[in-house]
């Protein structure tokens, strides 16, 4: 049987480039999909553990963040795209027009 | 309805008694609010109503008071709390404010009846018929201040009555304040009145302070109660109140030395002379004595004070009433006299008496004000007449009297009577009334004022008789010249009676001073038994025939002396070549007395020198604008004004705005402000606008934050 330890490393692994995707993509679409991957990160997280100690409520979290991801993504997706429309572009440092 | 249902009725008209205020209150604003679209008829209606229903609850209050002779004190609010001050307002029922009561509303109520047909000729002789209606508001004005003054059962809310008749004395009297001498004598006949009453009202404040600090109370009740105890521990006390309260009482009241202001008020229309200026307002100085009297008979020698004021003012103002010519002029002086009269017997304690004389005079000086009105508007009528009359208009001319003619003058009257019957018979009654004649009003209650004053205080009953006479004399005079002999002047011969609304509240008028004497006869003296619940008896007055002997026989020989004098003797004079010709038969015989007479002593003068020309030169000497070109005749260097006042107050505004306001408070205001904008220069380079930032921001924060609770906890 595999540790824990393996998936908890993989998970901040995929933890870390997602947040290095988020600082460092200037495409919104790609910063999209980091953050994707920093939820997941936390989902595997999540059932490792809940496997590793026998728990539910972890399994039951990692459902709550999957609705909670798939509402984000139809609304991240649609102001994109009405970004997109107004800018013809979805580069992410040139909607910067909220600068103090 | 009989004595003994009458007796039965109980207390219960007493909570009535606030609409005595409310009455003349809607009356007035009725008038004041719609009037506009009313015809003069019912302006005039309604507000005689008010006073009208005034008068019936007055006289509900003393049926109540038949069997509750006591009366009764009706709080209503309380108005001013302040520390140990406790002031309501409430109405004081007794059989001493209800008096005032009847004689104000009811007296009211004739002479507005009366106005109405008098304003009516009026408004157009003066060629304004809009002021109707605010006549008729400012009478119910009156009528409601008045009925406040009587019915308050406090000093202060007696001197907020006090303060409101003086105020629509002054609307009133300024009734025609663009006419007069220059076209601003009436206004100014108003402003000296309310300027002398101010005089007065200082008397009356000091008065009433100086009692809240030896009695912390306005009450009256309370403060008749401890004024005994009062008196023993500070008798000065009371001898200040008592004396304060006589200032307050010679300025509303007409009397030596601040009576300058009732001549010159018959500026005002003459129903106002009849209701303000002779029957009502100027007798609350006698009610003030006559309400205060457990407070006089504490001191005599306040008593004195107030019983020789009253003896000299009678008799000065009667013999200037010898010597005037203006019909109004007369009375006004005649009131002062009789004022006098009041002032002295409610000063030596005879109460009932002055209280007696009060309301006789009220009934037939209010008849002689108002038919005086009903002669002045016959001659204007007259003149008017005579202009549109081929051999009227000639007679104008010879006499030369076109637009300056003067419908007051009484050289312009004569042989009124045949013309004017009615008003003949009713000013008739009247003289004779105030002559002393028996049995008319008059005559009782100067009788019961002479006969008290013979054993209270001779020197002032020496004064009285000699008043009496003069009384007789000037009103004998007066008669003469105006109702008997030839006519005058074209507007005398033209002259015709008054309408019916004026004559009818004149006969009322007449009919009253016939028989008020019943009043308080002596053996019945109801009006005594009526007032002793309420104040003290003073002096039991009972009837002497000898004083009563010498007081007629006066009256009479006076009376015939002008019938005398005035008569032929008069007929003849007026017959005599221009050049040789007096225009009064008194003139001839006392020579230089006649003119100081005529002349009033040269009072008004007196006060001009002494007390007005240096005021307004003060006045001027401290206002006088130094650098001002409007009115360079007081361009002059003024030290006060423009170097200590002016120059200090620059001075004090330039250190306020430079150095404190611009120095200090100004410049912590633009510290902070600036302090804040600075900050916010910097701060905002954090708002960069890049989202990838703000992430970064949050990482590190939660990096920060995870760290610490790791490495920490």
């Amino acid at each position: 049987m595999i540790p824990i330890s393996y998936y908890v490393g993989l998970s901040a692994i995929l933890f870390i480039v997602g947040a290095l995707g988020v600082l460092i993509r200037r495409n919104a679409i790609i910063v999209f999909m980091s953050v994707e991957l920093m939820l997941n990160a936390a989902n595997l997280a999540f059932v490792a553990f809940a496997r590793g100690f026998e728990a539910l409520s972890g399994q039951v979290f990692v459902f709550f963040i999957m609705a909670v991801a798939a509402a984000e993504v139809a609304v991240g997706l649609a102001l994109i795209v009405a970004i997109f429309n107004t800018k013809q572009s979805i580069n992410v440092d040139e909607i910067s027009s909220l600068r103090g | 309805m009989l004595f003994s249902e009458v007796s039965a009725i109980g207390p219960q008209f007493f909570m009535l008694v606030p609409l005595i205020i409310v009455f003349p209150l809607a009356g007035l604003l009725i008038n004041m609010i719609f009037g506009e679209r009313f015809s003069e008829k019912t302006i005039g209606t309604i507000a005689s109503s008010a006073a009208g229903l005034a008068f019936v609850v007055a006289v509900l209050q003393a049926i109540s008071l038949i069997s509750h002779p006591e009366g009764q004190v009706i709080p209503i609010v309380n108005w001013i709390m302040a520390g140990e001050v406790n002031l309501h307002w409430g109405f004081q029922v007794d059989t001493l404010s209800v008096t005032m009561m009847l004689v104000v509303s009811g007296v009211g109520t004739l002479i507005h009846i009366y106005a109405i047909g008098y304003m009516h000729s009026d408004v157009r002789f003066n060629g304004d018929p809009g002021r109707y209606r605010r006549f008729f508001v400012f009478m119910n004005l009156f009528i409601m201040m008045m009925m406040i003054l009587v019915s308050s059962d406090n000093y202060i809310m007696l001197f907020v009555g006090w303060e409101g008749v003086g105020l629509c004395s002054y609307l009133l009297i300024g009734f025609w304040y663009d006419k007069g001498k220059d076209g601003i004598g009436n206004a100014i006949a108003a402003k000296k009145a309310f300027v002398v009453n101010r005089i007065g009202d200082f008397g009356f404040l000091m008065a009433a302070f100086t009692m809240f600090v030896f009695f912390r109370t306005f009450d009256f009740k309370t403060v008749v109660e401890q004024a005994p105890a009062v008196a023993a521990a500070a008798p000065t006390a009371i001898l200040a109140i008592t004396l304060f309260m006589l200032l307050g009482v010679t300025g509303k009241s007409a009397q030596l030395p601040l009576f300058v202001w009732l001549p010159d008020a018959m500026a005002g229309p003459t129903p106002v002379s009849a209701l303000i200026h002779a029957a009502t307002m100027v007798t609350a100085g006698v009610y003030l004595v006559a309400r205060s009297n457990a407070l006089y008979v504490l001191v005599p020698q306040a008593q004195n004070s107030v019983a020789l004021v009253g003896g000299l003012t009678a008799l000065f103002a009667a013999t200037i009433a010898v010597a005037q010519f203006d019909i109004k002029k007369v009375l006004a002086y005649s009131t002062i006299s009789q004022l006098g009269y009041m002032v002295a017997a409610v000063g030596m304690g005879a109460f009932t008496a002055g209280m007696f004389h009060l309301i006789t005079h009220a009934f037939f000086k209010a008849l002689l004000f108002l038919s005086a009105g009903s002669v002045i508007q016959g001659v204007e009528h007259g003149h008017h007449a005579a202009e549109h009359d081929p051999q009227g208009k000639k007679a104008l001319k010879a006499e030369g009297s076109g637009h300056h003619f003067d419908p007051q003058d009484m050289r312009n009257m004569g042989g009124l009577r045949n013309r004017m019957k009615t008003t003949f018979w009713v000013y008739t009654i009247a003289a004779i009334a105030i002559s002393g004649v028996p049995p008319l009003a008059g005559f009782w209650s100067k009788d019961e004022i002479l006969e008290a004053s013979l054993h209270l205080n001779p020197a002032v009953y020496w004064m009285l008789l000699l008043a009496a006479f003069l009384t007789a004399f000037y009103m004998g005079r007066q008669i003469m010249m105006v109702f008997f002999g030839e006519s005058r002047s074209a507007a005398a011969n033209f002259a015709k009676e008054s309408p019916a609304i004026m004559t009818t509240p004149l006969i009322a008028l007449a009919v009253l001073t016939v028989f008020g004497g019943v009043l308080n006869l002596p053996g019945s003296h109801i009006l005594s038994t009526w007032l002793e619940h309420t104040i003290e008896v003073g002096h039991e007055g009972s009837f002497e025939i000898i004083v009563s002997l010498i007081a007629t026989s006066v009256g009479v020989v006076a009376l015939f002396l002008a019938w005398m004098l005035y008569g032929k003797r008069y007929e003849e004079m007026l017959k005599r070549p221009q050049a040789k010709r007096v225009d009064d038969p008194l003139r001839s015989m006392l020579g230089p007395v006649f003119t100081v007479f005529e002349n009033k002593w040269w009072v008004d003068e007196l006060y001009d020198t002494i007390i007005v020309k240096p005021y307004k030169a003060l006045a001027r000497l401290l206002a006088g604008p130094g650098k001002l070109e409007v009115r360079p005749e007081l361009a002059r260097a003024d030290f006060l004004h423009d170097t200590v006042i002016t120059d200090g107050f620059r001075k004090l505004a330039n250190l306020m705005a430079t150095t404190i306001d611009l120095g200090f408070i100004d410049a912590i205001a633009n510290n902070m402000g600036n302090t804040v904008q600075g900050t916010a220069v910097i701060m905002r380079r954090i708002q960069s606008g890049f989202v990838r930032n703000y992430a970064l921001m949050v990482f590190l924060g939660v990096v920060l934050i995870v760290g610490y609770l790791l490495l920490v906890h």
